[in-house]
């Protein structure tokens, strides 16, 4: 029995995607192919515990659906009597060779991240259609009521009916925007995951970290050649390996020269790792690195350590500087000065960060990073109220705490 | 089927002598792939009127329904496979017009 719930709990982690990319290339749906993939599913619920798992579980999930779907229509016929409203536009383009991207979970990831859809509503869709996670799953994951979050998935469904949004993967010429645009929806689940916002919720959202890193895992899969989807799988990777070591038994964040390295998890530290020299030898190769591979290397040269006094600020101020010319954002202005901190001196950064307040002052890390240099460097009034506009400001429980902490030890 | 680009202005004036031009380009364009339907400029909204003929007798109202900053100062209607091709061909037309272009479906049939 233990084994069958098993069985449909990785079939449904495995093939849920499959079958929902399947249908809609069929039926041209999104719609019914949601509908029918989730009543296959509870069909294995129910059938499986007697009649056993069976050898293919992906195609008999497939069939079911498909059948499923067919009733569907069916009986929707019978009732209206009339033609099927207009289906999406399907690709009839002749397949791919083989080796070229030809999975249909592609065409379903690259619709349901359309820049038409609204930034929540691709989320959503994403981890719905994709991710396979229930209404209820999302909704709690970001603290919206379900039946908000229902509407924004059906809604942009309709959108995808009503305009036309293709089931297809994009043109070679468009496929760089759009495949950057697949990976800014899932680094933001990972980010709500890993620093997750609300005075009620833990500072940690495993199950979001958990989908993200999943869904990219996919994508690499299907797109094995892109650097990027490369870059943030192993930056995801090695930011989750040290979420062992971020929270502290009293729920306070430890800042990273603070954590027990001994907790970091090894294996996604490898991994992580392994895909970060695959992507240094692209980059030898002549083949310039994009933001989610610079900043999964600034994560490998704090992850080579094993002590935090043998960090490589050089390296990290260096490749902070490769990332502002690629991304030349008042964040990334920050990031760097808080290495340039350790390289060169609190006095040096904080001039930096102080430049920066015209665009960052509605930020907590902002607030946070200025109050940690100017402690530093003995201000203490001024460090005090910076903790307190940080904290402010802050969403996140553990870091508020932190923050607290930190403010308090002042004299 | 087939999308309404709208064009969207902040400011009354027409479009100048380049704009023109690059507008005549893409309707050429349009015209020679087969995405051409209907396209038009249109005059200012101080020019509008509106009538409302649901009671008794026609209301004529003068200038435009809703004052507003930014109003519709021309269309295309074309056709286009999907949403993505529209899009390619508003984002083209933007570029011609010099303006902010909506892209909105037409109820299919």
């Amino acid at each position: 029995m233990a084994d069958v719930r098993e069985a449909v709990t990785r079939a449904h982690r495995e093939e849920w995607a499959r079958v929902v990319a399947a249908l809609t290339r069929r039926f041209g749906d999104l719609d019914i192919a949601e509908e029918a993939a989730a009543e296959a599913f509870a069909t294995a619920v129910e059938r499986w515990p007697a009649d056993g798992v069976p050898p293919n579980p992906g195609g008999w999930l497939t069939t079911t659906a498909n059948r499923k779907a067919i009733d569907r229509l069916r009986r929707e016929e019978k009732r209206d009597g009339k033609q099927q409203e207009a289906r999406m536009v399907l690709d009839d383009s002749p397949p791919e060779p083989p080796g070229a991207i030809d999975d249909d979970r592609l065409r379903l990831i690259f619709t349901c991240c359309h820049p038409a859809l609204a930034m929540e509503a691709r989320l959503a869709l994403t981890l719905r259609m994709v991710g396979g996670l229930t209404m209820p799953e999302i909704a709690r994951a970001f603290l919206v009521a379900e039946s908000a979050m229902g509407q924004r998935i059906t809604r942009a469904k309709a959108k995808i009916k009503a305009a036309r949004i293709p089931y297809r993967v994009p043109s070679a010429e468009d496929l760089p925007a759009r495949v950057s645009g697949v990976l800014a929806v899932l680094f933001l689940v990972f980010n709500e995951g890993y620093l997750a916002t609300g005075p009620d919720t833990g500072p940690v959202r495993h199950e979001l970290t958990a989908e993200a890193i999943r869904l990219t895992r996919l994508i690499r899969v299907l797109l094995p050649d892109d650097g990027e989807v490369a870059g943030l799988l192993a930056l995801m990777l090695l930011i989750e390996a040290r979420r062992p070591a971020r929270v502290s038994a009293g729920g306070e964040l430890v800042p990273l020269a603070e954590q027990d390295r001994g907790a970091w998890d090894a294996t996604l530290i490898d991994e992580g790792h392994r895909l970060v020299r695959e992507r240094l030898a692209a980059a030898a190769a002549g083949v310039a690195p994009g933001r989610y591979q610079i900043l999964a290397a600034i994560n490998a040269v704090h992850t080579s350590v094993r002590d935090v006094r043998d960090t490589d600020w050089t390296q990290v101020v260096a490749l902070y500087d490769q990332l502002a010319r690629v991304d030349p954002s008042p964040m990334v202005a920050l990031n760097r000065a808080i290495a340039v901190a350790e390289l060169d001196g609190p006095n040096v950064a904080l001039a930096v960060v102080n430049r920066l307040e015209n665009t960052l002052a509605g930020y907590h890390a902002y607030h946070a990073t200025r109050a940690e240099l100017l402690r530093r460097t003995g201000q203490d009034q001024q460090a005090r109220a910076a903790y307190d506009r940080a904290i402010d400001l802050a969403g996140n429980t553990a870091e508020t705490a932190y923050l607290t902490r930190r403010r308090d030890q002042l004299r | 089927m087939q999308y309404l680009l709208s064009v969207v202005h902040d400011e009354t004036g027409l479009a100048d002598l380049d704009e023109q031009a690059a507008i005549d380009v893409f309707n050429d364009r349009l015209q020679a792939d087969g995405n051409w339907v209907f396209a038009g400029g249109l005059g200012a909204p101080v020019n509008a009127t509106v009538i409302d003929n649901r009671g008794k007798e026609a209301v004529i109202t003068d200038g435009p329904f809703l004052e507003s900053k930014e109003y519709l100062a021309g269309f295309w209607i074309i056709e286009a496979p999907d949403l993505d091709v529209a899009l390619e061909l508003a984002a083209e037309g933007s570029k011609a017009c010099n303006r902010k272009v909506e892209v909105r479906p037409f109820l299919a049939e």
